[in-house]
């Protein structure tokens, strides 16, 4: 899997989702700029955490106004996998693909902690590799990852099967506990807990390699994944 | 303008000071001119009152790259890595405004990181507040913690660097005193650091990051001086910090740096432009010729004082190579930065500052930054203190030890700070291995196969009772925590929290600590690298308690280290560095004498730093034969608070102490050089530690569900897990949800 990180003006976790890939994984991964208006050849696109432009105004508002965002959106349109975790959540939902928003923790709060996640649904290229049910261990770190929508929508993401995790003790006062969801197609993810957190032995948990090897497994032309 | 002696003493220099400036510069200063003096002769940019004493610190040993003098000190960690880190305070502005003082402070310290070209992977942070419940302040002081760990967690999130653990100490003295001590780590290739020096006649000064406001004018000033009822009124010279900015900054240069054309860097802290700009001409030997009409201003009418002294966040300084300039402006226009050309590199040794046509300011860089005024402040009497040597007469004996416990694990000291921890990112990077919440904090460096283990220390109440002993106990307890990972100590940082040092009772404890930090560093082989002074932490008279922090930092294979929580029941538990003694005398600076008899008395404990360093040298080859299943080393509340510490994930422990007329004193005494462990096969532990002649009596076994501990004639504590877990856990939020 050649996957494309998008690095914004204050993207932090760029990196980290870059060495998920590359180290933990064994795929490949590059930095695709926020100005750059096409992807390059790759598979999918990973929109990682941080604060992108600060997250002033509101989060993942003014990112949606790069230019590399057209390019995600036609990626995307043409049947793309595209991961947003956290903040690239935020952007996603910013950006239309992704219905909702995301708003201030129930607490007022910025919480960093190690959650728990029940696998919603294993029928998306994000979490093939997982069972119905299936609880990850993952980190959340975001002060703004309440998922709010209005009940049409929340109704239409549940009848679709679109919530594809959701957390086993809501940490945020999210609305139905969602902590990620699919669009229609079921290739655009975003969730607000951080997988590519939980790939390593040494940072407590590898639970978030199922969805990166999920998104592997679901590729064309895909290759085992090495054993690890 | 005229100078006059009102102008002067507003400068907060006296007159010996300026007849000094005048005989430096063979004239009278101009206004601008004594702003400058005043700035950089502030003992927070001087050192003044410090500077004799600091040299008597350790400063070098195999793994120092580069000690004292610059933004950080630097350690090699093998593979041609090497990490840069320094502790750095910013006690006044917190207590004026707490968000944005706090936050500034992280800003500050992660910029001295990044400027010598590491990107920085971790920081910390030391806190000291007033009581947050039962004193007429407390109300104020919960604001206060509330502003504070917000503005770290905002700035430190914001910028992507973890925040990776610290301390959380509450005391009276604190209440108009907050300390706000920031630790930071970066890391960066040896042949990729860059230093602070001019050099290259005709080269170019370049200004790059934020425009430059009339924002923290005199903050430098500010911190050199007592608070009086004015003091809120000094809230205009608090900085305001944007992270988002200090991000795009961080990569920038980064980005520049790799590009060849940077000959030196340096941030823009306290005192600014003018502290950055002469201390750069200062250690080239060179001179520094800026126009301020170039300056990238967010106010119109500034003066030429004025943006000399502002102390605007986010702005770096660069002698480039002439002629490369566009490599450098083309990064930092990537990254949507304002990078101009506002001065050059001379020959004449003198910082020359123009503005509007004029020469506004010419004073040769040395009297600035090299001719400060150095004093040897009279420091010959005792050590302030107020605490009786003796301990009580009829020295309470407790009718409820399991009462005193719990009330101990609840306690502000003591108790989980989780609700401070998890609002900070600490695992971003996906480098933290162990995080908040344990003795040292652990972070691996990816590029390498080493993990740096950390951890910050002070105990103002041992250094209020005895300021040399309570020194060498924090260097002993920080080389304790890393010693419990496996990791072996390399370094040190220390951030010196005073009172006014003009007070020689205040000086003597100045002095003591800094004595007792040389003789202790430089016997367990920590050099100090760099760190900070803040003196004049006292309000209307009242001082804090003498509070030397210390970071110190140690090297350790990569690898997951034992928890300090027991994993499984049925496994022996052991006492490395055994039982210890507790006299009455040494028991007046306890936790237990503070939270459950209320009082302060006597001396810290007792250290013997032989046989402290030979438990280091058990508990890493107890690590390495591995045998450990669990380590906490013992420190504030003693035996009993580590076990119930360690019992906070169901495991708890039954245990056996030996007869003592006194098991209150044996149990909540704090004793240095002790280690709980949790093993494998306790034969062989024992084996090991008597190899190294340090007791290491079986004390009892792990079991679920209870803390029990008693004597061979009765149960002393009987306690369930649940019950500890959740006093320690839940009382914080409680505390800090109190309306009094």
């Amino acid at each position: 899997m050649k996957a494309g990180v998008i690095v914004f003006p204050g993207s932090n976790c760029d990196h980290d989702a870059w060495y998920a890939v590359n180290e933990n994984l064994h795929g490949r991964a590059e930095f695709i700029w926020h100005d750059s208006t096409s992807l390059g050849d790759i598979d999918a696109v990973i929109l990682p955490g941080g604060f992108s432009y600060g997250d002033y105004l509101r989060c993942g508002a003014i990112a949606r106004f790069s230019p590399v965002i057209k390019a995600v959106k036609k990626f995307a349109a043409d049947g793309g996998l595209v991961l947003g975790i956290c903040n690239g959540f935020q952007i996603l939902v910013e950006a239309g693909l992704l219905p909702g928003a995301l708003i201030r923790n129930r607490d007022l709060k910025f919480i960093c902690r190690e959650v728990q996640l029940s696998t919603e649904t294993p029928a998306s290229p994000f979490t093939s590799a997982l069972n119905q049910g299936q609880i990850l261990r993952v980190p959340i770190a975001h002060g703004e990852g309440q998922y709010f929508a209005d009940e049409r929508t929340l109704d239409e993401l549940e009848s679709e099967d679109r919530v594809a995790f959701r957390y086993v003790e809501n940490p945020n006062g999210s609305a139905h506990s969602i902590a990620g969801i699919l669009n229609h197609q079921r290739n655009v993810l975003g969730m607000m807990p951080h997988p590519e957190r939980a790939c390593d032995p040494l940072m407590g948990s590898t639970d978030g390699l199922g969805i990166f090897e999920s998104m592997l497994a679901s590729l064309p032309n895909a290759v085992p994944v090495l054993s690890r | 303008m005229k100078i006059t002696p009102e102008l002067i003493a507003q400068h907060q220099l006296t007159t010996a000071e300026f007849d000094k400036i005048v005989a430096l510069l063979g004239r009278e200063p101009s206004y601008t001119e004594l702003g400058v003096f005043s700035v950089m002769w502030s003992e927070h940019c001087s050192y003044k009152s410090s500077r004799i004493h600091l040299k008597k610190l350790p400063t070098t040993g195999k793994y120092v790259v580069q000690g004292p003098g610059e933004n950080a000190g630097v350690i090699g960690i093998g593979d041609g890595w090497v990490v840069a880190f320094k502790i750095e305070s910013h006690n006044h502005p917190s207590y004026i405004e707490p968000f944005q003082g706090a936050a500034t402070g992280v800003g500050g310290i992660l910029r001295d990181i990044f400027t010598m070209g590491a990107r920085p992977i971790a920081v910390m942070d030391s806190l000291r507040f007033g009581p947050i419940v039962g004193t007429p302040e407390s109300e104020h002081n919960r604001r206060i913690v509330e502003g504070v760990v917000s503005g770290i967690a905002h700035y430190g999130n914001c910028f992507g660097v973890p925040t990776v653990g610290g301390e959380c100490i509450f005391e009276e003295g604190y209440s108009a005193n907050p300390l706000v001590n920031v630790f930071a780590l970066g890391v960066c290739k040896e042949d990729e650091i860059f230093y602070a020096k001019a050099s290259g006649i005709g080269n170019p000064v370049i200004y790059v990051g934020a425009k430059t406001g009339r924002d923290g004018i005199h903050g430098a000033s500010m911190a050199s001086a007592e608070f009086t009822e004015e003091s809120k009124q000094k809230r205009p010279n608090v900085q305001v910090g944007d992270p988002f900015l200090e991000k795009l900054l961080l990569e920038a240069c980064i980005e520049a740096m790799k590009t060849g054309a940077i000959v030196a860097i340096q941030d823009m802290g306290a005192a600014g432009l003018t502290s950055s700009s002469c201390e750069m001409g200062s250690r080239g030997g060179v001179g520094i010729d800026i126009n301020l009409d170039l300056v990238p201003q967010r106010e119109t009418g500034m003066t030429a004082y004025e943006m000399l002294l502002s102390e605007s966040q986010e702005r770096m300084l660069i002698v480039a190579e002439k002629g490369r300039e566009e490599e450098v402006f083309r990064v930092f226009r990537k990254w949507g930065l304002d990078a101009v050309t506002i001065g050059v590199v001379t020959p004449d040794g003198n910082l020359r500052i123009r503005h509007l046509g004029q020469v506004v300011a010419e004073i040769p860089n040395p009297a600035l930054a090299d001719e400060a005024p150095k004093y040897d402040r009279p420091h010959n009497v005792k050590p302030h203190r107020r605490a009786p040597l003796d301990a009580p007469a009829n020295l309470p004996v407790s009718t409820d030890l399991s009462a005193d416990l719990l009330k101990l694990v609840a306690s502000q000291d003591l108790c989980s700070k989780r609700w401070i921890w998890e609002q900070y990112d600490y695992m971003v990077r996906t480098n933290t291995i162990v995080g908040p919440g344990s003795d040292a904090a652990v972070v691996r460096v990816k590029e390498t196969d080493q993990s740096i283990a950390m951890s910050l220390d002070g105990n103002g109440r041992y250094c209020y009772l005895d300021p040399r002993e309570g020194a060498k106990l924090a260097v002993a307890e920080c080389c304790r925590n890393l010693a419990t990972t496996g990791a072996i100590p390399v370094a040190a940082t220390n951030n010196l929290n005073f009172g006014n040092p003009e007070r020689p009772e205040i000086m003597a404890q100045l002095v003591e600590a800094v004595e007792g930090i040389a003789e202790a560093c430089t016997f367990f082989e920590t050099p100090i690298t760099g760190g900070n002074v803040s003196l004049y932490n006292e309000t209307l008279g009242e001082g804090i308690f003498p509070t030397p922090v210390l970071g110190i930092i140690g090297l350790m294979k990569t690898a997951q280290p034992a928890p300090v929580r027991f994993v499984r029941e049925g496994a022996d538990l052991l006492l490395l560095g055994g039982f210890g003694k507790c006299e009455d005398r040494r028991f007046g600076g306890t936790q237990y004498a503070k939270v459950i008899l209320s009082q302060l008395w006597g001396l810290p404990p007792r250290l013997d730093m032989d046989y402290e360093k030979r438990v280091h040298d058990a508990i890493r080859a107890l690590i390495a034969a591995d045998l450990v299943e669990s380590a906490h080393d013992l420190s504030d509340g003693g035996l009993a608070v580590a076990l119930s510490e360690s019992s906070t994930n169901e495991i708890g422990a039954t245990v056996t102490m030996p007869a003592s007329q006194r098991q209150d004193l044996a149990l909540f005494g704090e004793a240095p050089s002790r280690i709980l462990v949790s093993v494998r096969d306790a034969a062989r532990a024992q084996e090991i530690a008597a190899k190294f002649q340090v007791e290491c009596p079986r004390i009892g076994a792990t079991m679920k569900g209870r803390l029990q501990i008693g004597d061979d004639s009765k149960m002393l504590i009987d306690l369930s897990t649940s019950d500890l877990k959740l006093a320690f856990e839940a009382s914080l939020p409680r505390l800090l949800q109190t309306h009094e």
